[in-house]
């Protein structure tokens, strides 16, 4: 065992300073962890290079995507299409459509707003709270969990949006002036909600577009110089003057606000962007907060609990992990260079932050047990034990056990390394803690209104078709979205992954004293060469001239 | 930063250098090998007293602000002012709507109780404060800028990719065609070349 730091170890071993280990470390090669603290595997696997790394990312985005991708993007356009077929159903017809009644006022609508918010977390999580914590390992995959968390809010902003009624005064929720001259309640839970979920989807926003912009640049860089090499480049469309690559140059361009790579605009933009992370940190933590005192500030028994917020934190965290690794692992196969990026040590990461808070969940879920029997609230009791747990009384108890079975069960293979290490473990189980999630809401909000206080008024609910397919149409919406930004956006956090990179170190050679300037010109060369012919399609800039010198200035 | 930047019908002052072909001169860039090159390049300009320069990298090198002489940023400053900025509005607004213009008698609670209004304060101080951190980063970087004359050199966009460069403006005080290109030079750089002010 050595003593140093198993970043410069990682990072000695490829620079080739130290030998014998390294890629050639049992467990090491494919990216997983391996017991030896002072072997971590490397972030980018197959010592990549810059060049390498943006042929990878950007290639994807240029080229044309594989045979897979337009079937899977016309299933998910025809599923999202049910979503304002539905919604318009809804608002011509009314909220009769679906299967509410006089007890449950709150149900599939509710249920799928908290399940798409919940997803929402882990994005913003990665961002912010792994950035703070100096996880390196988040570069591989914090632009996808992002673009996942803006596109998961978006489905979550539109059930609450819909499910008030008459939908075309929706905005009252907001504090806008009106002909009867009053204002929002601002003693609602339901009106913190409005404001944090807003916040939470404008700063997520910012956040991923901020990371992005080094990264747009980048892709309109590549556009630029094929395009002034090649100004006869492809078309748009047949027969019109309209370039490809003047598209992307110009819409990359716009989007990336002019950013030149400068080191005193990136210092500027590391200290933005730990800000940011610094207050999208209790952001995160709030927003989950928040949506559980819509139910926690009520006095319904089974709502009416002092652990909502953090247990609706740490669920959200959970499912929201789970979708990441959801979509995630499809895209490591679909796209092979991307596994260099995420690696195994990625996905056991997450399979870990899967397992602890899958505990935290579990260990919330009997929490409201012993309040519920400590507390001496034989309403609150029954709401738990009668109306969820015990399938003699409980008409619900299938929703509550499918929960347990998904959260606090399957969650625990993690406990294997084996299973941590195996991606099709690893889906399988990432999509039962989905499954699980949504039943956990459904269990929450339908199973604790159908029964209150008088049996008299006691009523089931059972979902309508509309319930089914709005929700359907939301999951196709999403699914939309992300193969969008599959297909146009950059996956991988291209500057941030160079920058963890281990020749990225401004020190990696100094020990060999002064730098042998000779080798300059051949070294450049040699990785310029491999830079574009990495991507089939992307290679048309080896013709660059690096003999071009002008003449003096006068 | 100057407004002619930004506004090209502003008129400039006369060129201090031109090139062979009556072009202004905007600087000069030089390429380096790796960022511990760059790096150990920087540190040298800027001890040889250039102001006007920077370094242009892929991403950003770890401590690279020290090798450029660049201080500590004020955009903390401009962020703290945004977000209380955000939260004071937010409280304010809040209480006038519910205890001032529109007394809305809320299950006998006061009017102005100052609790509940925590929540939208702390939201609307973080949505400010996020805006200046983005608004902020933009307008101390000079951002956006489309029409920089380094990005009409075609060479220098590999900078995006994989490349280092060294920019040091002509309007540099210090600046001078042979010992700005000789100091590039002798810290290692390679491919100089001159960037037209278009």
């Amino acid at each position: 065992m050595t003593t140093i730091h198993p970043d410069k170890a990682t990072a000695e071993q490829l620079a080739g300073m130290s030998k014998g280990t390294g890629r050639d470390v049992e467990g090491v090669g494919d990216g997983s962890l391996v017991e030896d603290p002072s072997r971590r595997p490397p972030l980018v696997l197959n010592n990549r290079s810059f060049g390498e790394i943006t042929d990878i990312v950007c290639g994807y985005a240029e080229n044309k995507p594989g045979l897979w991708f337009w079937p899977l993007l016309l299933f998910a356009a025809s599923l999202a299409g049910l979503l304002p077929v539905m919604i318009g159903y809804l608002v011509v017809t009314g909220v009769g459509v679906w299967g509410l009644n006089n007890q449950v006022g709150w149900a599939w609508d509710i249920t799928n707003f908290v399940f798409w918010i919940g997803i929402g977390h882990a994005g913003t999580l990665i961002s912010a709270i792994l950035c703070i914590f100096k996880q390196n390992w988040r570069t591989a995959v914090n632009r996808s969990a992002e673009a996942m968390t803006i596109f998961a809010v978006m489905c979550a902003g539109i059930f609450p949006g819909v499910h008030v009624g008459r939908i075309w005064f929706a905005w009252f929720l907001f504090p806008i002036p009106n002909s009867n001259a009053i204002w929002p309640n601002f003693k609602s839970p339901l009106l913190w909600d409005v404001f944090a979920v807003s916040t939470y989807a404008t700063v997520s926003l910012l956040f991923w577009y901020m990371g992005m912009i080094p990264d747009l640049a980048t892709l309109r860089d590549r556009a630029d110089r094929r395009m002034r090499q090649f100004p006869d480049g492809p078309r748009l469309i047949p027969f019109l003057p309209l370039r490809v690559d003047r598209v992307r140059a110009t819409v990359y361009g716009f989007f990336s606000l002019g950013w030149r790579f400068s080191s005193r605009h990136w210092h500027r933009y590391e200290a933005a962007y730990l800000i940011l992370a610094g207050i999208s940190t209790p952001l995160v933590l709030s927003v989950h907060s928040i949506v559980s005192f819509d139910f926690a500030t009520s006095i319904l028994p089974g709502w009416h609990t002092t652990i909502f917020p953090p247990y609706f934190v740490a669920g959200a965290i959970f499912g929201g992990f789970a979708m990441v690794l959801l979509l995630l692992i499809p895209v490591r196969e679909l796209f092979p260079n991307f596994k260099d990026i995420l690696t195994l040590r990625h996905l056991e990461n997450m399979a870990k932050i899967i397992l602890a808070t899958g505990m935290m969940v579990g260990f919330a879920y009997a929490m409201e047990f012993f309040i519920a029997w400590y507390g001496g609230n034989e309403y609150e009791l029954y709401a738990f034990l009668g109306n969820r747990v015990n399938p003699q009384t409980a008409p619900y108890w299938w929703a509550y056990w499918t929960m347990i079975f998904c959260n606090v069960l399957t969650p625990q293979v993690f406990w294997i390394r084996k299973v941590r290490q195996n991606p099709l473990a690893i889906w399988i189980v990432a999509a039962f803690v989905t499954v699980g999630m949504w039943f956990e809401r459904f269990v929450i909000i339908v199973t604790s209104l159908h029964r209150a206080f008088l049996p008299g008024e006691w009523q089931m609910f059972w979902p309508t078709p509309v319930d089914i397919l709005t929700f359907v149409g939301s999951i196709g919406f999403f699914l939309f979205m992300f193969l969008l930004f599959l297909k146009f956006l950059p996956v991988f956090a291209m500057a941030e992954l160079k920058a963890v990179m281990p020749q990225a170190s401004p020190h990696a050679h100094d020990d060999d004293g002064d730098h042998e300037d000779s080798h300059g010109h051949e070294i450049q060369a040699a990785s310029q060469g491999m830079g574009y012919a990495a991507e089939g399609g992307a290679d048309q800039d080896s013709g660059q001239d690096s003999s071009n010198t002008d003449g003096e200035a006068r | 930063m100057a407004v002619a930047d930004y506004l090209p019908f502003v008129p400039r002052p006369p060129a201090r250098f031109v090139t062979e072909k009556g072009e202004r001169v905007h600087g000069v860039i030089a390429r380096f090998k790796d960022p511990a090159a760059v790096y150990h390049a920087a540190e040298k300009v800027r001890d040889a007293g250039y102001k006007k320069w920077d370094v242009h990298a892929p991403f950003p090198i770890h401590g690279i602000e020290e090798a450029i002489g660049e201080k500590r940023t004020k955009l903390p400053l401009i962020v703290a002012a945004g977000g209380f900025t955000g939260a004071g509005l937010g409280y304010l607004m809040q209480y006038w709507m519910s205890a001032v213009d529109y007394e809305l008698v809320v299950q006998g609670k006061n009017f102005g109780d100052w609790e509940p209004f925590l929540m939208v304060t702390f939201e609307l101080g973080i949505l400010f404060a996020a805006f200046s951190a983005l608004f902020g980063m933009l307008a101390l970087n000079g951002l956006p800028r489309f029409n920089h004359p380094l990005l009409k050199k075609t060479s220098f966009l590999a900078s995006s990719d994989d490349a280092f460069f060294i920019h040091i403006e002509a309007d540099d005080k210090k600046f001078s065609p042979e010992e700005t290109r000789a100091l590039l030079e002798s810290t290692g750089g390679y491919d100089i070349e001159l960037v037209e002010d278009a």
